[in-house]
């Protein structure tokens, strides 16, 4: 599976002494990174199944988007463990006073309850409808990922400005392609 | 070659630094254990004083913000290879009696190195301890004799994007500026580095000559200088230009003041896992805070 690459590329990189003299440093970026990449490629899906016809990429949807929430997930405990040791008052204190995580921690949040409702279960207990609805804030979370990136450059915006500009647009399909629907 | 290497040093010449540090070491020995006893925060005030093992030379040559070079961490270890060290020169002008332009030759047989450990605290809220190997700027600016009216120095890096390929991308104004105020330039802890390691300065390191102020964040150490100016107004500093809330004039290591959107009371030396304290003025208070008596720091920061 192609979302485990990062992950094994990261090991790898770890146990052959391949990262930067600052290495709990890597691996706060490539776990957000990752995360953010795979989250991307979520909502990539439904325009790409539009566009390609492949529909059997819509059964991978759900697993891809949990993918990014373990990297989401390994991210933010790098960040728990190695920054704040498990400091309430150091993560209260930056959760309140520092805007990039402030809007990095509630993208975490909102992507909970879509990670815990993943389960076919779920989807029916949910209903088709009710389940959509609220799986479209996996958008919020995306842009807050975005956000959060933006914030936390020293001063080069490219990267997190070109991942802004792939969700705009992955956005603006999904929009234009509603309204086209609509009229048929 | 005229830098020297450890072993050609004279012990006249690293008195006054293993002097500090066994100052140091004596004091959290034998006083500080007496006061342990008595006063409970004495532990942790030697704890952060002690552990000053050298970040290894690697370390030292693969990680650095050299934005000249590319803006990864390890993208000056990669390109900077390009950057052509000799001929060299320094100009050194302004408000002088005797402006001049210094051969990179001239200034390392006539100011002959001497080591100055000193910990590096990157406004990233990294840290480093390296060995370098340099001479006070103090004696550069003695010899071009600065005239009343010089208040400031100012320092360019070299602006070439033939050498410097990330020159060729505007992240910051190019070339990188960097100033100080004269009393911090005179200081005897502000040096030129010509080396590090006992060995020539490698060029993701500032070759041939770079700019060391330990009691100030990283940033303002500007690197591969080829001109500095004595100026009568603070001049224009790179960082501040283009991010002046953020990154001001002075830059002194400050605990209590945080970077708008990170905290600067902790930092991680490279090769720990847990971070530790920061220290005000990057733990130099003691020699340098006279220099800012009276001024407001959360205001000159």
């Amino acid at each position: 599976m192609l979302c485990l690459v990062p992950l094994l590329w990261l090991l790898w990189d770890t146990f052959t002494g391949n990262l930067s003299a600052n290495p709990l440093e890597d691996i706060t970026h490539r776990t957000g990174l990752a995360g953010l990449r795979i989250l991307v490629a979520t909502l990539a899906v439904t325009p790409l199944v539009r566009i390609s016809g492949w529909s059997h990429l819509m059964r991978l949807r759900r697993l891809i988007g949990l993918f990014a929430f373990f990297y989401v997930t390994l991210h933010l405990g790098t960040y728990l463990l190695f920054d704040q040791f498990f400091s309430l008052a150091g993560i209260v204190e930056d959760v309140a006073k520092r805007p990039y995580i402030t809007v990095g921690f509630s993208g975490f949040l909102v992507l909970v309850p879509l990670a815990v409702t993943s389960t076919n279960k779920m989807v029916k207990r949910l209903g088709g409808a009710r389940w959509k609805a609220l799986h479209s804030l996996v958008y919020a979370a995306a842009a807050a990922g975005v956000v959060h990136y933006l914030w936390l450059v020293k001063i080069d915006t490219r990267d997190p400005t070109i991942y802004g500009v792939i969700v705009v647009v992955l956005l603006a399909s999904r929009l234009w392609s509603k309204r086209v629907k609509r009229p048929s | 070659m005229l830098i020297r290497r450890a072993q050609d040093i004279r012990s006249s010449e690293i008195t006054e630094e293993s002097l500090y540090w066994d100052r140091r070491k004596f004091i959290g020995a034998s006083a500080g254990a007496a006061l342990a006893a008595l006063i409970p925060v004495a532990p942790s005030l030697m704890r952060t004083r002690q552990d000053e093992k050298l970040t290894p030379y690697d370390s030292v040559t693969s990680y650095n913000n050299f934005y000249e070079f590319g803006v990864g961490k390890d993208d000056p270890k990669h390109n900077a290879h390009m950057l052509r060290t000799r001929p060299w020169t320094v100009a050194v002008e302004g408000a002088v009696h005797k402006p001049k332009v210094f051969d990179i030759e001239e200034i390392l047989r006539k100011y002959p190195a001497e080591e100055r450990i000193y910990r590096l605290r990157c406004v990233e809220a990294w840290s480093m301890v390296i060995p370098w190997m340099g001479f006070p700027l103090a004696s550069l600016l003695k010899e071009v004799e600065p005239t009343s009216k010089a208040k400031y120095v100012q320092f360019v890096t070299l602006h070439d994007p033939e050498q410097m390929p990330g020159q060729l991308r505007t992240v910051l104004p190019w070339p990188y500026m960097e100033g100080l105020r004269l009393d911090e330039a005179m200081h005897p802890l502000t040096i030129l580095a010509t080396g590090l390691y006992g060995k020539m300065l490698p060029n993701q390191n500032g070759a041939p000559i770079r700019l060391v102020v330990p009691w100030k964040y990283g940033f303002k150490s500007i690197k591969s200088i080829v001109r500095i100016r004595l100026t009568d107004q603070e001049p224009p500093t790179s960082w501040n230009q283009v991010l002046a809330r953020e990154y001001g004039f002075y830059a002194n290591v400050n605990p209590d003041v945080s970077h708008p959107r990170w905290s600067q009371k902790k930092e991680r030396r490279l090769g720990k896992i847990r971070k530790q304290d920061t220290l005000p003025f990057n733990g130099y208070a003691d020699q340098v805070a006279d220099l800012y008596a009276g001024m407001d720091l959360s205001r000159y920061y």
